[in-house]
């Protein structure tokens, strides 16, 4: 294994002046045995059902329930319109993170990153910051693989699904790879790729995962596209040389620790937070009375 | 015998200094690619069904599914339900049958029933399934621990210790000499090892059961050479 921190990811990108998306390459050939090609042809995979996801979000769907759908096609008119208070790229940004996850909503096919709750947040950021910067496509698959070893460490020193550790664990868990992910992909250093994982994931910490009726809709779908929002502005911020002051492995143990403060009803079950508004309880009799499955 | 199985254990222990990594490629980060809408409800449930239906062997005539935890608590939503007897049929999660999966069951005269349990698990999202047919039955506890990726708990009533960082294979076997042994050879043959193994059967002579936690992934062919060995009935993967 070659890293298992970031702290690790981070010295040893320095030291041999590599990226972390080649990094991660390399500890895949190692444990998998597979060649440097059949990896990134793999992830290639990944990308265009990435691509698809939100192509299909992005002409309009709506979901089984009936409860979500067609926000992402909102967003595009708005921005066309032309004026709005955020910048393009960011908005851009949320519109693809709502698409993709409107889409898998709607048990249609995407990518989990690292989950299918969070899958908005990574392809999100990424075809939005593509349509400014011009990535090649080797590029756009590094940027995969730098999101993927941020995860990798996450997911091995804490949790990634909302049933473990809360939204935090999960949208957050993206949110902090995507903006990791971005800081590479702009020229960024491996230092402030960690340093805007840090700052993201510090701003989701305490996140519970609530979704109403148990659907993973409400409010998942919105979080993504925050999640995007948080993504973007802290790879800005880091990119500007801003540093958190708490290294980025002792915040995901942070996060590890808050997500097992977490009561069962606040971990996915639907027993806690929004779920259990009387806005949320109508709409899950609603569901159920209608035989919905 | 015991002494083997010790030293198995000790260098099992000291393998990457002892800590656990349980995702163990980029592609458990990034990926699967599925169908909506959870990794862990529905991908993960997935991979459930499919072991118990690659455990057995052939498809199933009926299949008890017990939900526990948060499986138990929002199941409908995630179509947990649809994804257990997707993986069942042998689906994979990115097959897009998988939204009609009970009626695919029907045709094909799957009979399943779902139970949905109180009792509070280990890991939140565990599921246990029972299939069987005129000729027999299997039994598997499977929990979904996030991003798509599982582990098996229980094959049988029989505990399973696996650390999940390694990727392991169960094997089925008539409980006769020599089953161990030529196992062991073809993987020695094709250069792999074993990191951690655990045998176990239920009577003497009647079924038993090998888990193998290997270095490394094995393909279809070594796979399907195990599976020609004498007394082998089953090989499955149950960690990639």
């Amino acid at each position: 294994m070659l890293f298992k921190t970031v702290r690790d990811l981070v010295e040893l990108a320095e030291k041999e002046n590599k990226k972390i998306s080649h990094i991660m390459i390399e500890q895949e050939m190692l444990v998998t045995k597979k060649s440097r090609e059949e990896i990134i042809a793999q992830m290639d995979k990944n990308l265009q059902i990435m691509e698809n996801a939100v192509q299909k979000g992005l002409s309009g769907v709506t979901s089984h329930s009936g409860l979500t759908g067609g926000d992402a096609v909102l967003l595009q008119k708005y921005i066309e319109k032309g004026n709005h208070l955020s910048g393009d790229l960011l908005l851009q940004a949320v519109s693809m993170a709502v698409a993709t996850n409107e889409v898998n909503a709607a048990m249609g096919m995407i990518c989990a990153t690292p989950t299918a709750g969070s899958a908005g947040v990574v392809p999100g950021t990424l075809f939005a910051v593509k349509n400014k910067f011009h990535p090649s496509r080797q590029e756009m698959i590094e940027f995969l693989f730098t999101a993927g070893a941020f995860g990798y460490v996450v997911a091995n020193n804490s949790f990634i699904s909302g049933a473990a550790g809360g939204c935090q664990a999960e949208v957050g868990s993206a949110s902090g790879m995507a903006s990791a992910a971005i800081v590479e992909m702009v020229g960024g250093t491996p230092r402030q790729s960690a340093h805007a994982m840090a700052i993201t994931l510090k701003n989701m910490l305490g996140l519970v995962c609530d979704p109403v009726a148990g659907l993973v809709e409400v409010p998942c779908i919105k979080r993504n596209a925050m999640g995007a929002a948080n993504a973007i502005v802290a790879a800005d911020m880091a990119l500007a040389g801003i540093e958190s002051k708490i290294p980025c492995d002792e915040v995901i143990e942070a996060m590890f620790r808050v997500g097992k403060m977490m009561p069962s009803s606040l971990r996915e079950t639907a027993q806690g937070g929004l779920a259990v508004t009387p806005t949320a309880l109508k709409i899950q009799k609603e569901i159920h009375a209608g035989g919905e499955k | 015998m015991y002494i083997i199985y010790f030293m198995l254990i000790l260098k099992n222990m000291t393998y990457e200094g002892g800590i656990r990594v349980k995702f163990r490629s980029v592609f458990d980060i990034i990926g699967p690619i599925m169908i909506g809408p959870s990794s862990s409800h529905t991908a993960g449930a997935l991979r459930i069904g499919k072991v118990a239906r690659n455990l057995f062997g052939r498809r199933p005539k009926w299949a008890h599914i017990h939900l526990y935890g948060s499986f138990a608590e929002t199941y409908k939503g995630h179509g947990t339900d649809v994804a257990i007897v997707g993986g069942l049929l042998n689906f994979d999660t990115f097959d897009d049958r998988l939204i009609r999966s009970f009626e695919i069951a029907k045709e094909e005269g799957l009979d399943y029933a779902f139970f949905i349990e109180q009792g509070i698990p280990d890991h939140p999202n565990t599921a246990k399934i029972v299939v069987g047919d005129e000729l027999g039955e299997l039994e598997v506890v499977g929990i979904s621990v996030g991003g798509g990726k599982i582990e098996i708990a229980e094959i049988n009533g029989f505990k399973l210790k696996l650390t999940g960082e390694n990727p392991a294979i169960v094997i089925l076997n008539n409980d006769r000499f020599g089953c161990i042994a030529n196992v062991a050879n073809i993987l020695a043959k094709h250069e792999i090892n074993i990191g951690h193994m655990e045998v176990s059967r239920k009577e003497k002579g009647k079924l038993a059961l090998m888990v193998l936690e290997l270095d490394e992934n094995i393909n279809n062919e070594i796979m399907d050479e195990i599976h020609a060995l004498p007394n082998i009935l089953q090989v499955a993967r149950i960690v990639e």
